[in-house]
């Protein structure tokens, strides 16, 4: 299958980028490509160009930035899962982004497309959410910041504005005490998550001080499972508490019911599923 | 748009559409036919090489994005690897002396994936195999003559023998 036609430029500097994608309403980016060709194939989508992120290496590689890890959009899925800086403060990254996929996709996709592309069965979203990290956009009127609660709109949806590019992600640094998982249910090889659980527990005394819980393919975004992170929190660190507290996984999510899941199968994977990812996290 | 790229170490200077894929390239405008299209939905594998030595798959690439870069096909991995009385690169040797498969359609792409696999990994568990074969699918064998295959050049050679 061969796409439609369309321009392509590869410029040097995010600047450019943002210039080319101004110039043209019907311009897309293309990072990885490993979302977007196939969509290009299949013809689901027709842009008139496509400006290539590719040759912007301020994009590329992850920076120390005191008690942050400063991640630029092009750091490829195969980067997370090998770069020391990541493995030291952000170990959650890049266990969840050896899931993504098979290699030879790592190779290619990027946590920036991954993050605007904004599939519900991404692994990234909801990590990038449990971690609190802050996504860092820019656009014609200059860069600003954003949660993840306010960056994920909808199924396949952000809030990024037309001619606005995601130019790193800023992932505040694990302390001491912090311990994570990331659990994900496939069936099958290299295939996406029908639930996935990010979790993380800082540990104290035998007990879990905190916890946060991101959730995948609960709902059309990535979701806080705050229930379950209420209930960890000044909990015994033990299998049995970190299963009570998983009871609650599901409060307040809306999963679809699609070819692979009903809805009540997916509420029943996010609570064993979180259970045995809090478990882990919290070192029981 | 003009592109340049070296396949399997020889130079092809182009005047390509921007919306042509790397594979119909290899296939198309540089006889790399070795390279086959399975399932054109980026899933079977069949049509893996390697990208500046890193496995791809080559129908999620465009030829343009691969501008300047260097590509080895199936084709190209006996020449720049071959060893041994039948010059064959030692992955391909195996294969063949493990059976490691049968219609021989997702070959070329099992071969270039576990090219990358030993490069990474050159003494890999069976489960290591299995999982960075992970994104290659074969209808044919079942899988167990290919794994015996890739841990059995992974055995004969040093880590430098499977450089491609
Ligand atoms: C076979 C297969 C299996 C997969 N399995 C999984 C899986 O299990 N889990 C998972 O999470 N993902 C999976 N993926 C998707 C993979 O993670 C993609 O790499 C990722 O979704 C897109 O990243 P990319 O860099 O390739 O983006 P592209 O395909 O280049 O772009 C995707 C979208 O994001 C936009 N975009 C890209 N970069 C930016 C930016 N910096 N700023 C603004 N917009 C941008 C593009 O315009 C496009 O709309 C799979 C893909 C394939 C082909
Ligand atoms: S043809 Fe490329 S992955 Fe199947
Ligand atoms: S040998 Fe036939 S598909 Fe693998």
């Amino acid at each position: 299958m061969i796409p439609a036609s369309f321009d392509y430029t590869r410029p040097g500097s995010v600047e450019a980028a943002v210039a080319a994608l101004a110039a043209d309403e019907e311009a897309k980016v293309i990072a990885g490509g490993q979302s977007l060709l196939p969509l290009l194939r299949l013809r689901f989508a027709y842009p008139t160009l496509l400006v290539d992120l590719g040759g912007i290496s301020e994009l590329r590689g992850v920076r120390d930035a005191g008690d942050a890890l400063e991640i630029g959009a092009l750091t490829t899925h195969y980067e997370l899962t090998r770069d020391p800086l990541i493995a030291a403060h952000a170990g959650l990254l890049a266990q969840a982004a050896g899931t993504i996929a098979d290699p030879a996709v790592r190779h290619r996709g990027t946590i920036g497309g991954a993050l605007s592309h904004a599939d519900p069965a991404g692994d990234l979203p909801a990590v990038i959410t449990a971690l609190d990290a802050v996504l860092v956009v820019t656009g014609p009127g200059g860069s600003r910041e954003v949660s993840p609660g306010d960056f994920f709109a909808d199924y396949l949806t952000t809030t990024l504005a037309p001619g606005e590019i995601l130019t790193s992600v800023r992932v505040p640094k694990l302390g001491d005490g912090w311990g994570y998982h990331y659990e994900k249910f496939h069936p099958t090889a290299q295939a996406w998550a029908i639930v996935g659980v990010a979790a993380l527990a800082r540990r104290s005394n035998g007990h879990v001080a905190e916890a946060r819980i991101g959730l995948t393919n609960m709902g059309s975004t990535p979701v806080r499972a705050g229930a379950v992170e209420a209930a960890a929190a000044g909990a015994e660190a033990s299998a049995t508490a970190m299963r009570a507290a998983a009871q609650h996984a599901d409060q307040g999510t809306s999963p679809p019911s699609d070819l692979r899941a009903a809805a009540d199968y997916r509420r029943h994977l996010a609570r064993v599923l979180t259970g045995r990812a809090l478990a882990k996290a919290a070192g029981v | 748009m003009k592109i340049t790229l070296t396949i399997d170490g020889v130079r092809y200077d182009d005047d390509v559409e921007p919306r042509l894929l790397l594979v119909h390239y290899l296939r198309e405008h540089a006889g790399r036919t070795g390279t086959p299209i399975g399932c054109d939905t980026s899933n079977c594998g069949a049509c893996t090489v390697l990208l500046n030595g890193k496995s791809v798959k080559s129908c999620s690439v465009l030829a343009v994005q691969a501008d300047g870069a260097s590509v080895t096909t199936i084709q190209g991995l006996a020449a720049s690897n071959g060893s041994g009385e039948d010059g064959w690169h030692p992955l391909q040797r195996a294969f063949h002396e493990e059976h490691g498969l049968q219609c021989g359609y997702c070959t070329p792409g099992m071969i270039l994936a576990a090219v990358d696999l030993l490069n990474e990994n050159p003494n890999p568990t069976e489960e290591q195999v299995r999982d960075g074969l992970e994104g290659n699918l074969c209808r044919c064998t079942g899988y167990q003559n290919i794994v015996r295959a890739v841990l059995k050049a992974a055995g004969s050679t040093t880590g430098a023998g499977v450089q491609a």
